[in-house]
């Protein structure tokens, strides 16, 4: 094997450089595919994460929504003594209202569309705070601003902020204290701005109806278990024992929220079609290639060479051509990912790259078998004309 | 010119034939066709299109299965071998120039040479150094590392016949090698074919269809219709033959 490998190797290797014109043409044509599946991927990642940064990175392991909800957070409403009685199942370590609206952040250029999440101070939902301090009381005027907020607005720890709302039928200006600033917890796709759960039912928009009352409603409680393998038992607890809500693990919440599902399966299959794309092209021009080059395979068969030898010169040429094409490739799609503002929602993360450019491998193989195929039933003697 | 004095032959055919089956009957291409060419005797085989002289040729280069006989090369009998023995026999036994497309474009002159001693898994820096030599005695010490497109019709033949001897085969075969050449060309790569294969001690087998190119041959077979009808031996039975072909 080692033998047939290091002759088919010397062949192909020389093929490809007194050729390199030609091989350096599909190889870019790879390049191409590698850098539209590469961000089509970041994108599908960018859109992904921006939907889901927050959830996805709770120290919690459930979401309860009112019943019937169908897991859609903005159509849940949940009290306080739903909250008391989750706390009280057995297994729940911790438990934090959530509540979710949008707001306008007031900036001397052009004001940002930010989500405002309502937060229990000290417990679960309340994302760490990387510079400054954690929220102080449910009622202070405070934030903890996420880090795509601190990026987009220049705020800092000790700046005052002001959001405006819709208040029934007046726009209202509340003005509150960043006290810490978050890794990134984008939600809805937006820049995220935590404040205490009293607060937040202060700030957040209301109706006519809503503004005189003053009966926070939670959007959804977070869960922290004592044992996160316990979940799915513990989930069923919450279903059983607490009236009218329905308990979710991240992974299903993140499923349902609005959009996400549809984003990414539409996402997926265009990368799927751009990959199916590269196979066409490439399995296109090693199948021409092979044609141009019958006579010749014809000779190298009539001297000796066996079969293997002929087959895996193609495998080893068809792989020389698609690593330096993914590698251009990949080596663009770094370039231009430098060139991108940070409001476009792309995100190279390590394992989908990675999984995209192995599938980019994969590609240039898939797509010459049927041309290694068709080099390997090359018959020497009608490829030289010696048939009768 | 035989050089045959053991009474053994490099190559011996018994009744070679290859018949096919056609939609309009059977076809005898080649038709109990027995014959033998020492070491260092170089023949030709001649005979008019049609003839039968490519099949056999096809079949001595281990190309083609007869459908009947035996084709003794150093006393192994190619008809009775499957497809991977014959594969062997082509790299180690056997040296083949063809019409055209002789070469492997993208390898030069030297590189060509060597593919015989690399398919062997014998390119050392002695086999390295004898087909550097060989190209240098065909002409081309110059053009070592010129690729197939940068040398003319004669060149790449002659760079075809040191690729067919560089690995010692016991029997070298060439088809039409001169049908891409004009004629002074011709002469000079069949002239310097048959001093090699001389010199070198190789069975050699030249199918042509130019009668002149015959000069330089020890015998001339003649086939017609798949049957070998007529053997030239002697010198002056073969310049005849020559004559008539320059007539």
């Amino acid at each position: 094997m080692g033998k047939i490998l290091s002759l088919a190797g010397y062949l192909a290797v020389k093929e490809v450089w007194r050729n390199r014109g030609r091989f350096l043409l599909v190889s870019l044509v790879i390049a191409l595919i590698t850098l539209l599946v590469l961000f089509i991927a970041a994108l599908g990642e960018g859109l992904g994460n921006g939907n889901r940064e927050y959830i996805s990175k709770l120290d919690g392991q459930l979401l309860v929504y009112q019943a019937k909800s169908e897991n859609l957070i903005a159509a849940s409403r949940l009290s306080r003594d739903r909250l008391a009685s989750i706390r009280r199942v057995d297994g729940v370590a911790d438990a934090g209202m959530l509540g979710t609206a949008s707001a306008t952040l007031i900036l001397p250029e052009e004001p940002l569309k930010v989500a405002i999440l309502g937060i229990e101070p000290g417990h679960v939902g309340e994302p760490p705070a990387l510079e400054g301090r954690q929220l102080s009381t449910d009622l202070a005027d405070e934030v903890i601003i996420d880090s795509n907020t601190a990026y987009r607005t220049n705020l800092q720890v000790g700046d005052t902020l002001t959001l405006r709302t819709t208040q029934g039928t007046k726009d209202e200006f509340f003005t509150l204290q960043v006290v810490g600033i978050s890794d990134g917890q984008q939600y809805s796709l937006q820049p995220s701005i935590f404040l205490p759960f009293n607060t937040w039912d202060r700030v957040r928009p209301k109706s006519e109806a809503e503004v005189n009352l003053s009966n926070p409603v939670a959007n959804v409680v977070i869960v922290k278990l004592a044992d996160p393998e316990q979940s799915e038992v513990v989930q069923q607890r919450i279903n059983a024992q607490v009236n009218n809500v329905e308990a979710a693990t991240l992974k299903q919440a993140i499923q349902a929220l609005p959009g996400y599902s549809a984003q990414q399966s539409t996402l997926n299959t265009q990368g799927g079609f751009t990959l199916f794309i590269g196979i066409l092209v490439i399995g296109g021009f090693f199948q021409i290639q092979i044609l141009q080059k019958v006579a010749q395979i014809g000779v190298l068969k009539a001297i000796g060479a066996a079969n293997p030898v002929v087959a895996w010169a193609s495998v080893i040429q068809i792989i020389v051509v698609t690593i330096i094409g993914v590698a251009i490739g990949g080596l663009l799609t770094f370039v231009f990912s430098l060139t991108f503002p940070p409001t476009v929602p792309i995100v190279f993360n390590g394992t989908t790259s990675a999984l995209a450019l192995v599938a980019l491998l994969l590609i240039g193989p898939l797509g010459g078998l049927v041309s290694i195929r068709y080099a390997t039933r090359i018959e020497p003697l009608k490829a030289l004309g010696l048939s009768s | 010119m035989n050089t045959n004095t053991n009474g053994k032959y490099a190559l011996e055919t018994k009744g070679v034939s290859k018949i096919y089956q056609t939609d309009f009957g059977t076809i005898n291409a080649v038709d109990e066709v027995s014959l033998n060419v020492a070491a260092g005797e170089f023949v030709a085989l001649v005979g008019p299109s049609g003839s039968g002289k490519t099949t056999m040729l096809s079949m001595l280069a281990a190309l083609l299965q007869p459908s009947n006989g035996q084709i003794l090369l150093d006393g192994s009998d190619l008809a009775a071998m499957n497809d991977k023995e014959r594969v062997s026999m082509r790299r180690e036994k056997i040296g083949f120039t063809f019409q055209a497309n002789n070469l492997v474009p993208y390898l030069s002159a030297v590189e060509n040479v060597e593919l015989m001693l690399r398919l062997n898994n014998r390119l050392d820096k002695a086999g390295k150094l004898r087909s550097r030599e060989l190209l240098a005695r065909l002409g081309l010490g110059e053009r070592l590392h010129n690729l197939p497109g940068q040398m003319s019709g004669g060149q790449q033949q002659r760079v075809a016949i040191a690729r067919a001897l560089i690995h010692n085969p016991s029997l070298v075969l060439a088809d039409e090698p001169t049908a891409s050449l004009d004629t002074e060309r011709a002469y000079q790569v069949v002239e310097t074919f048959a001093g090699l294969i001389h010199e070198q001690q190789r069975a050699g087998i030249m199918v042509t269809h130019d009668l002149r190119m015959c000069e330089y041959v020890d015998r001339v077979l003649m086939m017609q219709d798949g049957k070998l009808v007529k053997i030239y031996s002697t010198r002056d039975e073969i310049m005849q033959l020559v004559r008539g072909g320059r007539e």
